[in-house]
């Protein structure tokens, strides 16, 4: 080795790349109140739009007056659907092929649906004008309930689609039907539960909830009549998607548009899909030529962008006497709202649910999911899951329980003897997935042990004694879950949204003096990209993290891709950043060699540089290799140093984690407090410590939240009760629960770092993992299934419904 | 809507605008002051993105009128560092991963900054407590609540060195 270069270990720390706890470079503008989120932005002239809003669930707009609104001085405009009429606006696609009303035309389906959208000259004017638009109603009889609106004479709900019978999905065959979607095999898994020696059954329900994200939804859209071209700012979890589609809807050439999503306050979810509010704001900016900005407020947030789940799960499990799996059924019930709206790729209407045999080797299987239209909002978005995946595992996790129940056997075993063993990976699943890897019983065994779970079962037993003889009020509940994600979305072949296959890009400059700048198809909404897809780039190519920029969410300069959810960034485009590097890899080693004066063959890559092979001495760094790109001409090659990648990966990766919750619960107050919670997370390779601990508590917090209390709850009329965060549960610092994360790595052999990605994780394990501590608690006086979210009145209740409160 | 004169200062710096009386003071500040650091997360009093410190009581300035906020004394998270550097807390913020989305940041570094005045030796539980008023939906606040107790370490270990 030469002299002057430093050891290995030394040179490869500088470059904070792949394992390496980096602090994010974000933090410097977030902590000092310089991030630019979209209501920071202000441009000239701007105007700012708002929204009439349904108060009932389901009535006809018999007229809309705005007179007295569009007195106000200070109030441009009020569209209504029939303004939007002759532009084929008043009606847009959804991502599940169904359309929604833009704004109410002739009816109104969901309490807070669009009715009219007004522009002012600032927000108070336009609040000012939405109280005095008269609307005339005439109310309807209001369905929220899945199951009676598909009695034969509930109210029709869609007129729109009158003696429609083949959906996006298939065909309808009542009509609040939407879809039929079916996996696996009927026959023989009806077969396996005819003959089986045990099968246990259950209703699971999954409630509604909302991924409310602390920002808001919100757009700036900006029509430049000079120059045609269209710019709107937003909160889009998608900027490209969005830009195809509102090229496809506005008849504006897809480059006369560009769409920029700025810094994002938290999406999960709720920023995948396209709101009318975005629709609005573009035609209005269109109409008067000026900026215009639409915000949500919370409660037209949680009223009417993006719900999640409304899953009801019928499951029936069958197992040999000594616990083992033979089959699985389950059917859903799945409640849309009043479009279908939910963003999963085309050919799946129910997401991954079929991922619902979760970490077991289930040898039959079978799925039917049923969609429906209520009077509820559209949605049904990923909340920081994997498409309908924190449903499936909800699903299979409470199943699970139950079989135990009806074996009388301990949770934990019967999970350790299901499991799919190391050896059968890659593994078929009985409906449709391949699972790339996984070692689920080190995962288990190192959790278990972690929180010492034989001892904490004695502990349970003696209590239960204990509270019978009168000495306690409190029970102890062990909450267990091991869940399979599926994530990573997704191979072109068979996943897209609205056509646009599911692939992602990384497009790399490498500067003169050796610093780079990678561009990607994704967007971060608190992830820290701009972090981690350094580090990916930094371990590839040799130039420390600190000299890289990421930059994303700008439809002019980015790439194409399809954006960031369903913990897909870094399956997809971590792989496409890697596979980028390794083309700047490829010819900077052409540069090296043709500097060395050797064949390209002759060097090898050694962390930071190329050096010929046998000769350390001999080497080029990356800066050196850099300049040279740029300055030499080098026979053969074009100058510069710059490469692309559109990555289609060629399956999904399959991150899973084994997630325990032990929790004490007052039988009298129905009150809880979480005693330990551990999360151990196989994400594969781990290109950020301190982000992934990060993401493990932050998901396990929104998991805590629903599980327990957390509810998008509607009363017989269609109201929504939960509108504001004094009713919607979010936790605080007081009530949230301390985590202790852990890992195990199993690479992904597929991908080129061996990354699956972590981000919904702990969303997906945790919830299961603290209602199963609920049912637990009361397992021994005979609790089966009691939905979520399990609140203290909830949990009071079912103290009460067993007779525990004398 | 008849409009009244209101004279603040905020981070220092003399302000003074008309506004309506029904103006909140968060409008006033990010919409007429260009103070963005603040956010609106809900407007009802519930998140706290948009805390700031008025005559050295934590609030939440979408509840606060603008008319009340006459003559007060205002901080934001903007005049908390300075353009040499950041303040301990924002430093701790960064080295312990308080933040992800960034969107409840500025609030809760400024409800934290008048947290550790009012208790410059809080406890874990604390800490729990006295942030309770403000929402993040990233964290899940472990790491929140580690940023701030190791910045009141540094803040007392400079104090003690000074002395
Ligand atoms: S915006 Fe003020 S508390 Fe939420
Ligand atoms: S960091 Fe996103 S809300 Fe706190």
């Amino acid at each position: 080795m030469n002299e002057m270069t430093p050891p290995k270990a030394e040179r490869a720390e500088a470059l904070k790349g792949l394992g390496t706890a980096r602090k994010r470079v974000e933090d410097a503008r977030f902590t000092q109140g310089k991030g630019n989120y979209v209501d920071d932005l202000k441009l000239p002239g701007m105007l700012f739009g708002d929204f009439v809003r349904s108060p009932y669930a389901h009535a006809r707009v018999k007229s809309i007056n705005a007179d007295k609104a569009k007195a106000i001085p200070g109030v441009i405009a009020v569209l209504t659907a029939d303004d939007l009429r002759p532009l084929n606006l008043h009606w847009m696609p959804t991502l599940a092929g169904d359309v929604q009303m833009v704004l109410a035309d002739g009816k109104v389906l969901f309490q807070g649906q669009e009715v009219a959208f007004v522009v002012a000259e600032d927000r108070y004017i336009a609040a000012d004008a939405v109280e005095l638009v008269e609307v005339e109603y005439e109310e309807l009889p209001v369905v929220v309930d899945p199951f009676k609106a598909q009695a034969d004479d509930a109210p029709v709900l869609r007129e729109d689609l009158a003696g429609k019978t083949e959906g996006a999905h298939g065909p309808r065959r009542h009509h609040n039907h939407i879809f039929t979607w079916e996996q696996g095999d009927k026959d023989a898994t009806d077969a396996v539960l005819g003959s089986a020696d045990v099968v246990a059954e259950e209703m699971v329900y999954y409630h509604r909830t909302h991924p409310c994200p602390l920002e808001t939804c919100g757009c700036v859209a900006s029509m430049d009549k000079v120059n045609g071209k269209l710019t709107v700012h937003g909160t889009f979890q998608a900027p490209h998607a969005v830009r195809t589609v509102a090229s496809l809807i506005s008849g504006i050439a897809e480059h006369n548009i560009r769409i920029i999503s700025p810094d994002i306050g938290g999406g999960f979810g709720n920023k995948v899909g396209v709101y009318p509010g975005y629709i609005c704001a573009i035609v209005a900016s269109i109409v008067t030529g000026v900026p215009v900005k639409w915000v949500e407020d919370r409660m037209d947030n949680l009223m009417a962008t993006a719900f999640a789940r409304d899953y009801w799960m019928k499951g029936k499990i069958a197992a040999t006497k000594d616990g083992k799996i033979t089959g699985l059924w389950c059917h859903v019930t799945a409640d849309h709202g009043a479009f279908d709206a939910c963003a999963d790729p085309t050919k799946f209407p129910a997401g991954f649910f079929n991922i619902c045999t979760g970490s077991y080797d289930i040898p039959t299987a079978y799925l039917a999911v049923d969609g429906i239209y209520t009077n509820k909002a559209p949605g049904g978005v990923a909340y920081r899951c994997s498409f309908r995946v924190t449903e499936a595992a909800y699903f299979i996790e409470r199943m699970i329980e139950v079989l135990a129940i009806e074996l009388g056997m301990d949770a934990a075993e019967l999970r350790a003897k299901n499991f799919i063993k190391k050896e059968q990976f890659p593994y078929q699943s009985a409906l449709g997935w391949e699972y790339d890897s996984g070692d689920y019983h080190t995962a288990w065994d190192k959790a278990l042990s972690a929180v010492g779970y034989t001892e904490l079962r004695k502990e349970q037993a003696e209590r239960v004694e204990a509270f019978k003889r009168g000495e306690t009020r409190k029970l102890l509940g062990i909450g267990l879950c091991h869940f399979t994600e599926i994530v990573g979305a997704g191979p072109v072949k068979n996943c897209d949204i609205l056509g646009l296959g599911m692939f992602d890009s990384c497009e790399i400059r490498i500067h003169p003096t050796g610093s780079a700048i990678a561009r990607l198809g994704t967007i971060s909404q608190g992830q820290g990209h701009a972090t981690t897809f350094a580090q990916i780039l930094a371990s590839e190519i040799g130039i420390s993290a600190d000299d890289i920029t990421i930059e994303e969410g700008d439809t002019d300069t980015a790439p194409y891709g399809l954006g960031t959810y369903g913990s897909r960034s870094t399956p997809v485009a971590g792989a496409a950043t890697a596979m980028a590097g390794r083309k700047i890899r490829a010819k900077a080693q052409m540069i090296a060699a043709y500097l060395l004066e050797v064949h390209d063959n002759d060097v090898e890559w050694d962390i930071d540089r190329f050096m010929v092979k046998g000769a350390p001495e001999r080497f080029k760094t990356m800066k050196e290799i850099a300049f040279a790109s740029y300055n030499q001409a080098i026979p053969g090659l074009e100058p510069g140093l710059e490469a692309v990648s559109y990555y289609d990966p060629p399956n999904m990766t399959y991150p899973f984690g084994a997630y325990i919750c032990v929790m004490e619960i007052d039988v009298d107050t129905g009150e809880h407090e979480i005693r330990q919670f551990y999360a151990l997370d196989d994400c594969g390779t781990r290109i950020n410590p301190m982000i992934i601990e990060g993401q493990v508590h932050g998901g396990a917090t929104e998991g805590y939240a629903i599980a327990m209390g957390q509810e998008l709850a509607y009363d017989d009329m269609g109201n929504v009760k939960t509108g504001t965060l004094m009713d919607f549960f979010i936790p605080t610092s007081w009530e949230t629960p301390h985590y202790t994360t852990d890992h195990t790595v199993t690479p992904s052999p597929h991908h080129p770092i061996g990354a699956k990605g972590v981000g919904e994780s702990p969303n997906v394990g945790s919830v299961p993992a603290f209602s199963n501590a609920v049912h637990d608690a009361f397992r021994p006086f005979g609790l089966k299934q009691a939905h979520m979210p399990h609140d203290h009145w909830r949990i009071w209740k079912i103290a009460r419904d067993l007779g525990l409160h004398g | 809507m008849g409009k009244m004169h209101i004279k603040l200062t905020v981070n220092g710096k003399q302000e003074e605008l008309l506004a309506e009386p029904r103006e909140l003071l968060i409008h006033v500040l990010r919409e007429r002051l260009g103070i963005t650091g603040p956010h609106i997360g809900c407007e009802t009093s519930h998140c706290g993105a948009c805390t700031v410190d008025m005559d050295g009581k934590s609030v939440k300035s979408c509840t606060v009128f603008a008319a009340q906020a006459n003559g007060a004394n205002i901080t934001t998270i903007e005049g908390l560092g300075n353009p040499d550097g950041l303040h301990v807390l924002q430093q701790m913020f960064k080295e312990h991963h308080g933040l992800q989305c960034g969107f409840c940041t500025p609030g809760m570094i400024t409800r934290a900054w008048r947290l550790l005045q009012e208790n410059p030796n809080p406890t874990e539980e604390d800490v729990r407590f006295g942030m309770a008023g403000n929402l993040c939906r990233c964290t899940g606040y472990q790491n929140i609540v580690k940023a701030i107790l190791a910045a009141a370490a540094e803040l007392n270990a400079a104090k003690e060195a000074a002395q």
